[in-house]
């Protein structure tokens, strides 16, 4: 890791490996003035801004190549189903090489999850079985959960977290147990940054006969994610938190898990032969992607893509150590703030969930707007989790390949000045 | 922006949000309400006791953002002795006032009128009105002896 520069002359090239001036240069948004002042993009964790490459190719695909996919033989219904089908492929790299049939396009990571608890959870989850999950998850990963514990009678059980915000897993041999019938847990999470022991907690599963599904809608836009290697049975993640248009999700699946699901969604694209009083269905993953898909934002994630492909998702890691190693140093200078989460940049993502001891962080968020700086503020979809921080919220600025040091020096200064505006005004 | 961030904490309600009225619980109280604003995580808890047909005092338990709180104090002031009706008046009101649309301005609403500045800012409308919705639920709660759930500003 590099050695992050103290000196506050510091440019923005100077950031970490990667060309953060030539990249910002990617980014049209990044030049928007908002109330007066340069943007700083802190709100990466809630969804990415997107490169030119990206925008160009929405309106390339509508402009060209527009068609239905699946269907019709014309030379555009070709090119559209081929581009879509592109960046299946891509998709399958991007993680480590799986095949492309077990990634299954959904509108988000959180409909994936859905999926999976309402096909494989209905079919394989039964009264008195054991649902483990985390008490650090996303609704998105929590809820599904809750639902369908209620509707089997199955319990659900938590894997708790400590004060320094990692999973506890002292008493894990107790909460994993061969009645568990799957785990699922986010790799990293949104509202700490903590980078969870997802393979540790897998292997343990596994030795239970307990399938398990990661949340990694915030761990695959910022590092290298070899969902084979880590043995991961279920893999969702968004395309809009990684470059990419929103409306688009990604479930992996194993092949066989996959084979024995039931679709949830029927209609077109998804069968294989319908009667007046019979239908069966399609091969993976078509039997998934019931109705004409997002092929436009699907079209246009492959762009994204090529470009963290292009950056390199280690470079990218490191980038993100830097600026979170920064900004937890900066912060934590503010004797008003108190920070959540691991205190090593080592251990988590760029997300920093932060509170001021005496202004909310509705108010704070709406203040740093006002200088053009944009964090997210509230319960970050994850209203156990904040409960549990002892706080009704926090504010959150999170970071990605465009940001620099000189817009965290920005978000301290913001931060005094907020401090003089409603406290000592 | 900066002159729309002044508009909105404005002077009276920055005065509020750092010495809110109404912030002591009370003791037997008549109503008590719990109020949740699921966007933000926001919770309060309203407390009534009735002289007859007035409202005699209410408190506003909130750990809310100044507008939330500055606007639970501006209620707690404005309502003392006032009747029911009275203060759905001013709920109403206050609901106008914070969508911007158009409100009775021959009603005296004494501080409430600095609450103007938040529709400029669509997001923050719930987090002034969480108090006044929950006033008015647990008001028409008691009034039915419904059983009380938590009041939200959804819907």
């Amino acid at each position: 890791m590099k050695v992050i520069d103290q000196n506050k002359s510091h440019s923005k090239s100077e950031n970490g490996l990667l060309s953060v001036d030539s990249i910002r240069k990617d980014f049209p948004i990044l030049d928007r003035m908002i109330n007066g002042h340069k943007l700083v993009y802190f709100d990466s964790a809630a969804t990415t801004q997107k490169p030119q490459s990206v925008i160009d190719a929405i309106t390339s695909y509508y402009t060209n190549s527009n068609a239905n996919v699946h269907r019709g033989l014309h030379t555009l219904a070709e090119e559209a189903t081929s581009a879509m089908e592109k960046t299946r492929d891509k998709t399958a790299a991007f993680i480590g090489g799986v095949k492309r049939e077990e990634i299954v396009f959904t509108r988000n990571a959180t409909e994936a999850i859905n999926l999976v608890a309402s096909s494989w959870g209905k079919k394989n989850i039964k009264q008195g079985d054991r649902i483990v999950i985390t008490q650090m998850e996303h609704h998105a990963n929590l809820v599904p959960w809750i639902v369908l514990a209620k509707e089997t009678g199955a319990e659900l059980e938590y894997i708790p977290i400590d004060e320094n915000g990692y999973l506890n897993l002292s008493d894990i041999k107790n909460i994993i147990t061969p009645k568990t019938k799957i785990v699922a847990l986010t790799h990293m999470s949104n509202v700490l940054g903590t980078i969870n022991p997802v393979a540790e907690i897998i292997s343990l599963a596994h030795k239970n006969n307990a399938l398990v599904l990661i949340d990694g809608a915030q761990s695959v836009p910022h590092l290298s994610v070899d969902v084979k290697g880590l043995d991961a049975d279920f893999y969702v993640f968004s395309a809009h938190k990684m470059l990419g248009p929103t409306g688009v999700g990604v479930l992996y699946a194993r092949e066989e898990i996959l084979n024995e699901m039931e679709p949830v969604v029927f209609g077109g694209e998804m069968i294989n032969e319908v009667r007046f009083d019979f239908a069966d269905w399609a091969e993976l993953p078509m039997k998934f992607e019931a109705g004409t898909p997002n092929i436009a934002d699907l079209v246009a994630f492959s762009p994204a893509l090529d470009y963290l492909n292009k950056i390199g998702m280690d470079k990218i890691r490191q980038h993100e150590i830097e600026i979170t190693t920064y900004g937890l140093e900066e912060l934590r200078k503010l004797n008003f703030i108190k920070i959540f989460g691991p205190d090593n940049a080592l251990d988590r993502g760029g997300v920093i969930s932060f509170v001021d001891d005496k202004i909310h962080s509705h108010d704070l968020s709406q203040y740093l707007d006002s200088k053009g700086i944009a964090v997210r503020a509230g319960h970050h979809c994850a209203q156990p989790l904040v409960k549990l921080l002892g706080v009704t919220s926090t504010s959150r600025a999170s970071f990605y390949i465009y940001n620099t040091n000189d817009e965290v020096d920005q978000l301290i200064e913001a931060l005094k000045e907020a401090r003089r505006y409603f406290v000592n005004g | 922006m900066a002159e729309q961030l002044d508009e909105m904490y404005r002077d009276i309600i920055m005065e509020h949000y750092r010495f809110p009225r109404g912030h002591n619980k009370i003791l037997n109280p008549d109503i008590t309400k719990e109020g949740r604003n699921p966007a933000c995580g926001d919770e309060i808890e309203i407390q009534v006791k009735m002289d007859k047909d007035k409202i005699e005092t209410v408190s506003v338990d909130c750990a809310g953002c100044a507008i939330s709180t500055a606007s639970g104090s501006m209620l707690a002031e404005i309502c003392e002795g006032k009747t029911i009706a009275e203060v759905k008046k001013i709920a109403e009101i206050v609901k106008a006032l914070l969508k911007g649309e158009e409100f009775d301005d021959s009603y005296d609403i004494g501080d409430i009128e600095a609450l103007q500045g938040v529709n400029k800012f669509p997001v923050r409308v719930k987090c002034a009105l969480l108090s006044w919705t929950t006033l008015v639920d647990a008001i028409e709660a008691k009034k039915t002896d419904k059983q009380l759930t938590a009041s939200t500003t959804e819907g």
